[in-house]
């Protein structure tokens, strides 16, 4: 079983990311679940979503506490949270930033999603949108098929935009 | 057709399916995504059904008594503090006989306010005359919907029934799912004792002390034939849609010296510390018990019994394990895990297997607990 964690906070689509990415595992032919877990419910609060992608039905509803890859999509929570807390000795990390994370004990990789939003204009209530483009980048890590990630992006969003800037993602980020 | 969803949306999708004539509700966490979808549906014109957004859950259900009692088939869902504000009128729908169907997306009870699963909700609805379902994964939030119209509408019935799914850790986990084309599954709701609205006239209510018990020993009569009515209904479904489901889901039963007894999302994950438990030669199942009311009977003799309690009866005990000790004669070993939420996980199962000590009662990290 492969556990991912996402860091995010309220508002930004880390638990609309953790849908996306179940159904492009689950469009892959894998089983997945997606389980964000909710404090109490406040925009811009630290928030936490779990996905689990197995070959196996998946019977595990309790919180990831080894995952096998980070997912930060907002830096400035790690200053509040350890992301990298019960991270697998062969782990990996995944970072919304145009630098790499100094001092991290894993893999670790990193891609400007919030530059990728910004420059395909995706942005809702004045906050880029990241959860599409993101899943370019987790593609390009072979958790998921790139085309898997496009369909499941056209099954939640009907804006052409999203696939366009998962595709950058995919791109960019360096393996 | 397989696709992905919430356990909320998974009940929302099944009611669109049942096509109730009547929906009435009060939105609370961590129901409200329910409510929020069927009205979309409604609005949207994919459910044909009046939608009537109540000013509070007393209401909800006195709603769904009204159209029940009219001759519709009616839903509702509630959680938590709104299933005990709407308790009187929990009372009443069984009471006059009306199979309305509420999905109860299980929560704790405030203070201290807490948003998160335990059964206590469900359970303080205990002697209402409700059927009681608990469902452990997304799939089974849908099946055990559509199927709850069917069991509630039989003539051998006709009493309410209570879909309960664990708050957020199955209400809002994402899972695979799959929806039916239900066909003739649900015959047309028909309710004998329906009000004739062509035919209008009133009779006073009253029941006095020679007649009343035998009504309520007619709910208990339908509450025993509602047992077979339950076989009959899980095994049409499986023959039509080609999943099974019992009173108990048992998982590596057959030659365990210990089995483990919970509900919901626990007697879920229940199943991989089983898993663990085999893998280091401890002979260990689990039976996750899905149906409530009416209560099963259940084959656990000869063996040591693990009861995971995600509720509390204060000044007696565990509600299931009480159930289990006075079903069975078993002795279990009570675990008191995951209330308001709390994080219980396989490995924590899979200890209490290990630490088990038949007679007593454990608070699952309540430290000085003896």
């Amino acid at each position: 079983m492969y556990e991912i964690r996402i860091h995010s906070r309220g508002g930004q689509g880390g638990v609309t990311a953790a849908k996306l990415l179940a159904l492009a595992a689950f469009r892959d032919g894998k089983h997945a679940t997606a389980c964000p877990f909710y404090g109490a419910e406040r925009r811009g609060a630290p928030v936490v979503s779990f996905v689990r992608i197995d070959d196996e039905p998946i019977k595990v509803y309790s919180q990831i506490h080894e995952p096998d890859l980070v997912i930060v999509l907002d830096t400035s929570i790690m200053d509040v949270v350890d992301v990298l807390d019960g991270l697998r000795a062969d782990g990996e990390v995944l970072l919304n930033s145009a630098h790499p994370l100094p001092g991290c004990n894993g893999t670790c990789r990193y891609v400007d999603l919030t530059g990728i939003a910004l420059a395909e204009n995706l942005v809702i209530a004045g906050s880029p949108i990241l959860n599409t483009p993101v899943l370019g980048a987790l593609a390009k890590m072979g958790v998921v098929t790139l085309p898997s990630a496009e369909q499941a992006i056209r099954e939640m969003f009907t804006d052409e935009r999203n696939v366009k800037a998962a595709r950058a993602a995919y791109e960019e980020l360096k393996v | 057709m397989l696709t992905i969803a919430t356990g909320n949306k998974a009940v929302a999708d099944a009611v669109k399916a049942a096509k109730p004539g009547v929906i009435a509700a009060y939105p609370i966490t961590p129901q409200t995504e329910i409510v929020e979808q069927i009205a979309e549906y409604v609005t949207a014109g994919d459910l044909e059904s009046r939608y009537v957004p109540v000013e509070s859950e007393h209401s909800a259900m006195a709603a769904c008594i009204g159209a029940s009692v009219a001759g519709v088939r009616t839903f509702t869902a509630t959680s938590s503090h709104g299933l005990l504000y709407m308790h009187e009128m929990v009372h009443w729908a069984a009471g006059a006989r009306l199979p309305i169907v509420m999905a109860n997306v299980n929560r704790a009870l405030g203070p201290g306010w807490n948003t998160w699963a335990e059964h206590t909700d469900a359970f303080s609805q205990r002697d209402t005359g409700w059927l009681q379902v608990f469902v452990g994964t997304v799939q089974e939030a849908y099946d055990a919907t559509l199927m709850a119209f069917k069991i509630a509408e039989d003539e051998r019935v006709l009493l309410p029934m209570m879909v309960n799914l664990d708050g957020f850790a199955l209400s809002h986990i994402t899972q695979s799912l799959d929806t039916v084309e239900i066909g003739d599954f649900l015959p047309p709701y028909h309710l004998p004792h329906a009000i004739d609205t062509e035919n209008p006239c009133g009779y006073g209510p009253m029941t006095g002390p020679a007649d009343y018990f035998r009504f309520r020993w007619d709910i208990e009569r339908s509450m025993r034939d509602a047992r077979g009515v339950i076989a009959e209904v899980e095994r049409e479904f499986a023959e039509r849609f080609g999943r099974s489901y019992g009173p108990t889901e048992d998982y590596r039963c057959e030659d365990a010296d210990v089995i483990v007894v919970a509900m919901g999302t626990l007697g879920k994950e229940a199943e991989v510390a089983i898993d663990r438990l085999r893998d280091e030669g401890i002979k260990a199942g689990s039976m996750r018990l899905r149906w409530f009311r009416p209560f099963p009977d259940l084959d656990l003799a000869g063996r040591d019994v693990v009861v995971i309690d995600r509720d509390y009866s204060f000044g007696f005990g565990g509600v299931v394990a009480h159930a289990i000790r006075s079903k069975t004669g078993i002795e279990p070993y009570s675990v008191i895990a995951g209330l308001g939420g709390q994080e219980v996980t396989y490995n924590d199962i899979a200890d209490f297997v290990r630490n088990r000590r038949p007679g007593t009662e454990t608070w699952f990290g309540v430290s000085d607990h003896v």
